[in-house]
């Protein structure tokens, strides 16, 4: 028993991290958003270079060979940057999809084109009709009942669906299953399909607690720098226990992320709801940080000029993809309150 | 990262529970905020103690069984698991023995620990007085030196047990002259000293084991100091603070409450709404919570890290979800649940109401939840004081 990160892993992090902070600053959000497809090949070349497409892509196909423990950190870190780049569908859900497949089933190239940063994938999923990024990807895994589909982003129509985070892309698809496109069905297709859910909503979830690192941290240095009544408004406790609820909401929220990697990685039998109780608790501290943190920045935090708005977005956003907060809710209940439930002191492992 | 027990964890996972099971009486005991109650609860430490899981993580000497904190965990669910008595002498095996632990000297260490470890000894803490509350740099209470002695002059008061137990430890100001949190020291006072008073005061739940205490130049020996003259202070918000927070609040005793809620919901769910059932669900899931960020903690701490004011994250989480799931349950209970566990018609009332007392006072005592935010927000978030 052992609740830690190892050094490397740590150490990836703060790479990242830093790599992040120097190639993601608010001004270039806020470029893309501006640009036609709101997507940067040349942010993504870079982050193809760090290697964080291809992370969970096994080694002899060309990617890092790691574990949702490793990438739990670096989706930390995409949330604090508030990067929006299709790193959810690509890197946590497609790229260990297509390496469960055999290259029979047609994962044929496309584990070295993520790896390599030649290829974005976009993944529908059950939880809702949208399908995030299809307008820049080159492989579109969409599902069919129990089938899962490989599809040509060519052979589809796609619809954008405007939102209120300009950094989203997100489409209805109009598509028609064929029997050549299907790489997955029946108990096989459910299962991968039910992987894809568990491992984007756990993606989702560790950027949404960077997303609220980053809220928190904005909200107190703006709290320390502004001065109201002739001294700062965080030396007010009014200001201070807003602050500090929200940092007790995050940091109880981490562990259950952390815990939910390892049952993914590991493949433990109650992954699912692991998973469920990580995004219900990410999203709901991640907009409990959006919330105060505006309430905090008072009117300038209500401008579209003052920078915290990114962070806010990506809140509400990430808090909807790969099943809302209802959704996952829904599914820890029907497992809490299933009549086998193993619950009570020592049934947590 | 591994989140599996090691084959010597869950040997002694099976060795507690084989143990408890044999041992833990049927019948539920007496509370122990009565004097049959209180007793009842120091034969049953003593018998914890005769089948050495008093306190695991203490080393052998003194009683222990020289287990680490992950150990402890363990027992903890076990413990729990098995519905075994509230330990009446928690202010001293889980708040002072860590700090004797660290701050005693060996004589020390030998006088004071085998005894609280078996409850021959039951503590009560001295650090509230009138006038100091959350404030507690404004202690009044002096002690003086005279000679071999301190001569201890003031009052204490919201004592836990206090009108039962034998000793107390407490911050009193051996200095004076001294202002706030200079001058204060950290001592073991025994209650049955002549010039010392003890008053029993009623809480909430209507018994009166809740005490002020009254020092009217009792003479303490002064080898009762407990680390440097003077910086009591220091001595009681020692590096000590995490571990005396998990022993005394370990995560299994939540666990434990919020599989009785779910029970409740269960045996009652055609009652309730769809709000009660997601507060229900919530609880447990905050539990769950509360569990995995021990597990991380102890881990980090384990691993050589060391723990700070995330303490404080920790006191408001378990206090405002004690609370949280007391009232969940008081609800699906209806209008049985203000009837006391005698009335005719309480049936399946089981112990909330009792419970939800206890509840109460969680965000008020070890630092009130304001004072924990004051530190969360200028210590871990660095905004001005």
């Amino acid at each position: 028993m052992q609740f830690i990160f190892s050094e490397d892993q740590l150490a990836l992090q703060e790479t990242v991290r830093d790599f992040l902070a120097g190639e993601c600053p608010p001004e270039r959000i806020r470029a893309l958003w501006e640009s036609e497809s709101g997507r940067s090949a040349e942010l993504w070349g870079k982050l193809a270079e760090l290697g964080i497409p291809g992370l969970l892509v096994p080694e002899d196909r060309g990617g890092m060979g790691q574990s949702e423990i490793d990438a739990v950190l670096i989706h930390e870190e995409i949330g604090r940057a508030g990067l929006a780049e299709p790193l959810v569908s690509t890197a946590a859900v497609a790229a260990p999809l297509l390496a469960e497949l055999g290259d029979a089933e047609r994962a044929g190239p496309w584990l070295e084109r993520i790896a390599g940063g030649e290829a974005i994938v976009a993944v529908g999923n059950e939880a809702s009709p949208i399908v995030a990024d299809a307008h820049v990807a080159r492989l579109l895994l969409l599902s069919h009942g129990d089938e899962v589909h490989a599809v040509d982003p060519a052979d589809v129509e796609s619809v954008a669906q405007p939102a209120t985070d300009p950094a989203q892309k997100l489409f209805r698809i109009g598509w028609k299953p064929r029997e050549s496109t299907c790489i997955a069905a029946g108990k096989r297709g459910r299962a991968l399909q039910a992987a894809a859910l568990d491992r984007g909503a756990l993606a989702c979830a560790a950027q949404l607690l960077g997303v609220g690192d980053q809220l928190l941290a904005m909200a107190s240095s703006y709290a320390v720098a502004r001065k109201q009544f002739g001294k700062p408004i965080g030396s007010f406790q009014a200001v201070k226990h807003q602050l500090a609820t929200v940092k007790v909401q995050i940091e109880y929220a981490r562990p259950m992320v952390h815990r939910a990697a390892w049952s993914v990685a590991e493949a433990i039998p109650g992954r699912s709801v692991h998973v469920s109780m990580a995004k219900l608790a990410a999203a709901e501290a991640a907009a409990q940080a959006a919330r105060t943190a505006l309430q905090v920045h008072g009117a300038i935090g209500y401008t579209w000029e003052q920078d915290l708005h990114i962070w806010m977005r990506r809140a509400w956003s990430l808090g909807n993809a790969w099943g809302t907060i209802s959704f996952h809710r829904d599914r820890v209940t029907d497992a809490v309150l299933a009549p086998d439930a193993r619950l009570g002191p020592g049934t947590t492992f | 990262m591994d989140l599996r027990y090691t084959p010597e964890q869950e040997a002694f996972r099976r060795e507690a529970r084989a143990w408890l099971e044999r041992n833990v009486p049927k019948q539920p005991l007496h509370s122990f905020d009565t004097k049959q109650g209180f007793e009842e609860h120091r034969e049953w430490e003593k018998k914890l103690h005769a089948g050495g899981f008093a306190m695991v993580p203490w080393p052998v000497e003194y009683g222990g069984r020289g287990a680490d904190l992950l150990e402890w965990l363990v027992f903890e669910e076990e413990y729990y698991r098995a519905e075994a008595p509230g330990r009446v002498n928690q202010n001293g095996i889980f708040l002072l023995g860590p700090t004797l632990m660290e701050y005693g000297t060996p004589a020390q260490k030998a006088r004071y620990l085998p005894k609280m470890a078996s409850s021959d000894e039951v503590w009560a803490q001295g650090w509230s007085e009138p006038n100091a509350g959350s404030d507690m740099a404004a202690i009044q209470a002096t002690a003086i030196r005279e000679g071999d002695h301190y001569r201890i002059r003031g009052q204490k008061t919201w004592a836990s047990r206090g009108a039962f137990a034998h000793w107390m430890f407490g911050l009193f100001r051996t200095d004076p002259e001294s202002k706030r949190h200079q001058g204060l020291s950290f001592i073991l006072v025994p209650l049955d000293l002549p010039g010392v008073l003890v008053r029993p005061i009623r809480k909430l739940n209507g018994k009166a084991a809740f005490a002020e205490v009254f020092f009217d130049g009792a003479r303490v020996p002064a080898e009762n100091l407990l680390g440097p003259e003077g910086d009591g202070w220091g001595v009681a918000m020692s590096t000590a603070g995490f571990e005396r927070g998990l022993m005394l609040r370990s995560p299994a005793r939540f666990q434990s409450t919020a599989e009785k809620l779910v029970a409740l919901y269960r045996e009652n769910a055609e009652r309730c709404d769809a709000s009660l059932r997601r507060r229900v669900v919530e609880c447990w899931i905050a539990a769950e919570a509360y569990t995995l960020e021990t597990y991380r903690t102890v881990s980090r701490l384990l691993a050589g890290g060391r723990i700070g004011a995330e303490a404080s994250l920790n006191k408001i989480f378990w206090s405002e979800l004690d609370l949280r799931m007391h009232e969940a349950a008081l609800e699906i209970l209806g209008w049985r649940g203000e009837l006391l566990p005698e009335a005719e018609l309480a049936t399946g009332v089981g112990a909330w109401l009792d419970g939800y007392y206890f509840a109460l006072a969680g965000p008020i005592y070890a630092g009130t939840n304001e004072i924990q935010r004051n530190v969360i927000a200028e210590r871990l978030l660095g905004l001005p004081r």
